[in-house]
């Protein structure tokens, strides 16, 4: 195939061309500062409110909880260790799971240092939080249960409406990291008694560097970002209004569309899904084969290597990713793929593709094709596949 | 990320495959760390390297570095193969990113533990060579935030 298919959406999307053509006004002729008295800001000014109304509408929230800040990685920070200085008074205990993103959890390794306690809850093999684990980690000093909203390796959803219902039922506060979950499935803050969620923009085909965090009022949470009296004096500095208002209108789109995509991605992703489980020789899909993501599959191929498998699918213009040692520069496999048990030598062959609504069956089909080429090819050189179909010689 | 002969190397790779009773045969590396190489020496009664071939299960560096080490070594004889450092094996092809240097350490080693195995069933003794580790792993230091 000549065109690129784009199968990492996990990692980031395409901005709509509708999202920057809402975006572009608020660059030449709408750039007044929106804390400025004039009458140029007051566009600014409305076009904020807009964008945190239907993102609060999209949460079943309030829009005065809704806070901008620049990212995912931002708003699970502020979350964090907001809490934890705020709270201190009450416990210095926080509950995570060991699947989290590392902002969530080189944050928590950051608290540890400053004196704080953190559990790392295990997850099943399909990769789900255990919730009688949960129960029995709480102690009377726990503050925060930090537990991601879906996983952005496997796409395993938690059962976030339990957790928050645990958290309520001892005192303690709820924050989720929903940026894979956002505009992906149905998030209600109120129904599901989250007290915190983080979210990001270039996820659901926004622009990048816009993010936020829903705090849920009456939490004293401290500001972060200290300055100006921006987001009710929570997150000081100007406000990134093109991102803002691009971000509202990726969210009203992925919020009016999203039955449609849902229904379409778990088609192809199903299709995809079988295919690959059916025709490649051991090969395993990681993940909850259900309560996943409806974009999201992640195959682990034994004998090979992530890093080969990746540079050899761009080659035939499949962009993909894997929880490969070698991709990120750090010798060991992905934490998420260890924590489902997975063995170090089969964690390195993972493979994560995760679609758009925009993706097609033959787009699929040449995926699929293209895979068991080069998956044969790589075992063909591998000295384990080797040892393998030896040791099966043997029996 | 890779020059053009480390992807020439990557996707065309010179020599994959066994041998059968080989001379010499030396698998170093551990899957933990994502990387195993395995190189099968055919060493003639003059102890020219005349056959050899590679398996490597690693990333795009492991297989290219391991394709380029026994383009180095074929034809060689035992004390010029010995010679053939991880950095020959770099230059010689254009040079890897930080991160990816530990591969040619492990090239050069395997080579090394399949001269090894060479001497051992042989009973000789190759001046130079001492019994090479199973395995290369460099400790990064952990980043503190």
């Amino acid at each position: 195939m000549e065109k690129k298919i784009y199968l990492d959406n996990a990692a980031t999307t395409k901005t709509r061309p509708a999202v920057v053509e809402a975006m572009l006004p608020y660059f030449t002729e709408y750039f007044g500062n929106p804390s400025s008295v004039y009458e140029l800001a007051t566009q600014n000014k409305k076009a904020v409110d807009e964008a945190r109304n239907t993102i609060a509408k999209a949460l079943n929230a309030e829009s005065s909880d809704v806070y901008f800040t620049a990212g995912g990685t931002e708003s699970d920070n502020w979350a964090l260790k907001a809490t934890a200085e705020s709270y201190s008074d009450k416990g210095n205990h926080i509950i995570t799971s060991k699947i989290e993103h590392h902002a969530v959890l080189h944050t928590c390794e950051y608290l540890e240092k400053k004196g704080f306690e953190v559990t790392y809850l295990d997850v099943d093999e399909n990769g789900v939080v255990k919730l009688e684990e949960l129960k029995k980690a709480i102690r009377p000093t726990t503050i925060l249960i930090s537990i991601m909203a879906a996983n952005n390796e496997i796409g395993t959803i938690q059962p976030i409406k339990e957790i928050g219902e645990i958290a309520k039922a001892n005192n303690i506060l709820f924050h989720t990291d929903a940026v894979q979950a956002f505009g992906q499935v149905n998030i209600d803050v109120k129904d599901m008694n989250i007290d915190m969620l983080s979210a990001s923009g270039h996820k659901l085909n926004g622009p990048k560097g816009i993010g936020f965090l829903y705090i849920r009022k009456g939490l004293k949470l401290r500001s972060f970002v200290h300055g100006g009296a921006q987001e009710r004096q929570r997150r000081a500095g100007t406000e990134n209004v093109p991102g803002i208002v691009g971000f509202g209108k990726a969210v009203e789109i992925a919020m009016s569309t999203l039955e449609e995509r849902q229904k379409k991605e778990i088609e192809l992703r199903d299709y995809l899904i079988e295919r690959v489980l059916k025709e490649v020789p051991y090969v395993r899909l990681n993940g909850h084969r259900t309560k996943r993501l409806p974009n999201n599959a992640n195959f682990a191929f034994q004998f090979i290597e992530g890093e080969s498998l990746l540079i050899m699918l761009d080659m035939q213009n499949i962009c993909a990713s894997s929880g490969s040692a070698c991709t990120s520069g750090s010798l060991d496999p992905s934490h998420v793929l260890l924590a489902i048990g997975l063995p170090h030598e089969i964690a390195h062959g993972s493979l994560r593709l995760t679609l758009c609504e925009d993706n097609t069956k033959e787009e699929m089909d040449y995926v699929v094709d293209t895979t068991k080429e080069i998956v044969a090819k790589l075992r063909s050189m591998s000295p384990l596949y080797e040892d393998f179909v030896k040791g099966m010689s043997r029996q | 990320m890779y020059s053009e002969k480390v992807m020439d190397h990557f996707t065309n790779p010179r020599n994959v495959g066994e041998i059968e009773d080989a001379s010499g045969v030396g698998t170093v590396g551990n899957a933990k760390c994502g990387d195993i190489m395995r190189i099968y020496l055919d060493i003639d009664e003059e102890g020219i390297i005349k056959d050899v071939k590679f398996k490597t299960f690693g990333c795009g560096a492991a297989v290219a570095t391991s394709s380029m080490a026994t383009e180095l070594v074929k034809g060689k004889n035992i004390n010029e193969a010995l010679k053939i450092t991880n950095k020959a094996v770099m230059d010689a092809l254009d040079g890897l990113p930080p991160v990816k240097v530990h591969c040619s350490l492990l090239a050069e080693e395997a080579i090394h533990a399949a001269l090894w195995d060479y001497a051992e069933k042989n009973s000789i003794v190759i001046e130079g060579l001492e019994k090479p580790k199973s395995d290369i792993s460099e400790e990064e230091p952990r980043e503190e935030y």
